[in-house]
């Protein structure tokens, strides 16, 4: 009988078992970046960049070339690898945390600057990895481990949208926001990572894929009452949306 | 070769041209500026990679990457930025990549001023940033030796793969002075099979710095204190003046070396023994010769431009064994030769010094 393929690992993964939590949507989007890199024909050529937090290890789980940042300084490094070496693919995996606080100066910089870098941002409102504390990212109300009253904007402020402040930057040639939910978003969120790639293949300038995601663990929620939580909460406070592609872009394939 | 006139930071720069440096990284600091501003027209020229970063917290972290390629990098700046570099110098410590940095130091602490002072020191020898780690650091004197140094830090970053530093001063970076640039070969580097360039028909490769869980992290420590030895036995240089002879021996580096000397040489005039002992490399520390070298002498006169930091190093290889004076200004203030004089006249006839 003969036997066709409907569903394997992307090349671009190892076989190591990740350390995610049930529910987790880092791995989702761990898939979906080694799917396209499949697609693209890119893994021998592409360096990822691993962030300080849950996603520390994500150098064990992508078969390429990565190196471990300083928490928030993945797009710097990113740079110095990318500017010595144009012609490899060099992207950046980052959380709320190590993109929107620690290391703001950085991905505005890297962005501003045009670096021709990729980077996936994984918003998921709190630090993850050190227990659930705030986050630059969340929301108004929410309570973490250091805002155990809820998040008082009185007191620590409003909550950053990244998307929306690296779109500003003349530098920057893709950013959207998306989230991996269901089939569809997730659908989307792989299509916005390809061109995220391919625009940085063609040299266009920088490119940001904020992906909506989900901390069960440190939301005290579920699986699936997370994802809900993300399409009823985070969603409604960043917008899904393109908010910057230049010309360019839109008529890649 | 003919010798032609360069002012310090400039000769740095252009010893790390020559000796193949492949990008640059770094952010306006007085007294280094003239550096970057040499590389940004000069990398640029010959089709190198120069980029101003946003900060030197940045700076670091852009040679770093750089560093995982496997390129020639360098990164300079001074005191207070020096600081902020401190966690990426760690990391890549820790990451086994060749690289180099060099500290044209200011006054401080804080702000401070931007007049020439040696109080990085106990930071650049002594580790600096987080962690078990110690780098190689190479103080010059003269801007010949400041270009001969900054050929040799990119060779020894590469046969160590570790981080080397130059300590120089505001007083180094800002003089002109008569060089010889030597013409350098294209450099002779060792393979790189670690480098981060695609995992195209081999397997991946990784770097990191972080080894979860303790034995991991110890075999790392070990093997890093195993290449600091290797360094403490390959590479401790210096520098001696007038010592035949010498009762009193002055101990002082980089720019407080210099002056130094031309005190020493007034001294020997005078008829005062003296003589001078420079360290060239700051770490790996000259212990084993200070100590013989002071086998043979009535006294050590420990002369820096910061409070007596060196001055720990020093009574350490000599386990205290003879009188050790010190004379230090700190803050950026520059001691004249005569000053200097006068310590050793003090040491050499304590009625005469306190004329
Ligand atoms: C300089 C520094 N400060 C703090 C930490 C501790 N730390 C580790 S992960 C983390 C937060 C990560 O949160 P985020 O970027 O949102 O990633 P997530 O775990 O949520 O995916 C912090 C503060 C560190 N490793 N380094
Ligand atoms: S703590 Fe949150 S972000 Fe981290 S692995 Fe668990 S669910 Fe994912
Ligand atoms: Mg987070």
């Amino acid at each position: 009988m003969e036997r066709k393929v409907v569903f394997a690992k992307p090349e671009a993964l190892t076989d190591a078992p990740t350390h995610y939590c049930p529910g987790c949507t880092h791995g989702v989007v761990h898939r979906l970046i080694a799917e396209v890199i499949d697609k693209l024909g890119i893994r021998e050529i592409t360096i990822g960049i691993a962030p300080v937090g849950c996603a520390v290890l994500a150098y064990n789980y992508f078969n390429l070339d990565v190196a471990e940042a300083a928490h928030g300084r993945a797009p710097a490094m990113a740079t110095g690898l990318k500017r010595v070496q144009p012609d490899k693919v060099v992207f950046t995996y980052q959380g709320d945390g190590d993109l929107a606080a620690i290391g703001t100066a950085e991905i505005v910089h890297a962005a501003s600057r045009g670096e021709n870098i990729t980077t996936i941002f994984i918003n998921n409102a709190v630090y993850g990895m050190t227990g659930g504390q705030m986050a630059p990212t969340t929301l108004p109300g929410q309570v973490t481990t250091s805002t155990p009253f809820g998040r008082d904007v009185k007191i620590a402020g409003y909550p950053l949208r990244v998307a929306e402040l690296i779109a500003t930057t003349s530098g920057a040639a893709y950013v959207v926001r998306r989230m991996v939910t269901k089939p569809a978003t997730i659908a989307s969120a792989k299509k916005a990572i390809k061109l995220a790639f391919q625009a940085q293949r063609a040299e266009l300038g920088f490119s940001l894929v904020e992906i909506l995601s989900s901390c069960p663990t440190n939301w005290g929620l579920n699986p699936r009452e997370a994802l809900e939580w993300v399409e009823e909460n985070m969603a409604a406070y960043y917008p899904l949306g393109d908010y910057k592609v230049i010309d360019e872009v839109k008529s890649l394939k | 070769m003919a010798k032609i006139l360069m002012k310090g930071n400039e000769a740095i720069a252009e010893a790390a041209i020559r000796a193949g440096c492949q990008a640059y990284f770094g952010y306006p600091i007085t007294p280094q500026t003239e550096l970057l501003e040499y590389m940004s027209r000069r990398m640029v020229e010959l089709g190198r990679v120069f980029l101003q970063a946003e900060s030197e917290l940045s700076a670091i972290n852009m040679v770093y990457g750089a560093a995982c390629a496997g390129a020639r990098v360098m990164t300079s700046t001074s005191s207070p930025g020096f600081s902020l570099m401190q966690e990426g110098i760690s990391y890549i410590v820790c990451s086994e990549v060749p690289a180099v940095v060099i500290n044209v130091m200011r006054g401080g602490p804080g702000l401070g001023n931007i007049q020439p002072a040696q109080g990085d020191y106990f930071q650049m020898t002594k580790g600096g940033g987080h962690g078990d780690y110690n780098v190689i650091v190479l103080a010059p004197t003269t801007l010949q030796e400041a270009i001969d140094l900054t050929i040799l830090a990119f060779d020894l970053a590469d046969k160590y793969r570790s981080l080397v530093t130059i300590i120089a001063d505001g007083m180094i970076g800002q003089i002109m002075e008569p060089v010889e640039l030597p013409e350098i070969e294209p450099p002779q580097r060792p393979e790189q099979p670690w480098a981060l360039t695609g995992a195209k028909g081999r397997e991946k490769n990784i770097i990191t710095s972080l080894y979860l869980g303790g034995l991991p992290l110890e075999k790392v420590n070990l093997r890093l204190q195993e290449t600091l030895e290797e360094i403490k036995g390959n590479e401790v240089r210096y520098a001696e003046y007038m010592l035949e002879g010498a009762e009193i021996v002055v101990v002082a580096y980089g720019t407080a070396g210099r002056i130094a000397q031309t005190a020493i040489k007034e001294a020997r005039e005078e008829g005062i023994p003296a003589g001078l002992f420079r360290p060239i490399t700051m770490f790996p520390f000259p212990y084993d010769r200070l100590d013989e070298v002071a086998k043979g002498v009535e006294h050590l006169l420990v002369f820096e431009l910061n409070a007596g930091q060196m001055l720990e190093d020093v009574h350490l290889a000599t386990r205290d064994r003879l009188p050790i004076h010190f004379y230090g200004k700190m803050g950026g203030v520059v001691p004249s030769p005569a000053e200097v004089l006068a310590e050793i006249e003090k040491i050499a006839s304590p009625q005469r010094g306190e004329r």
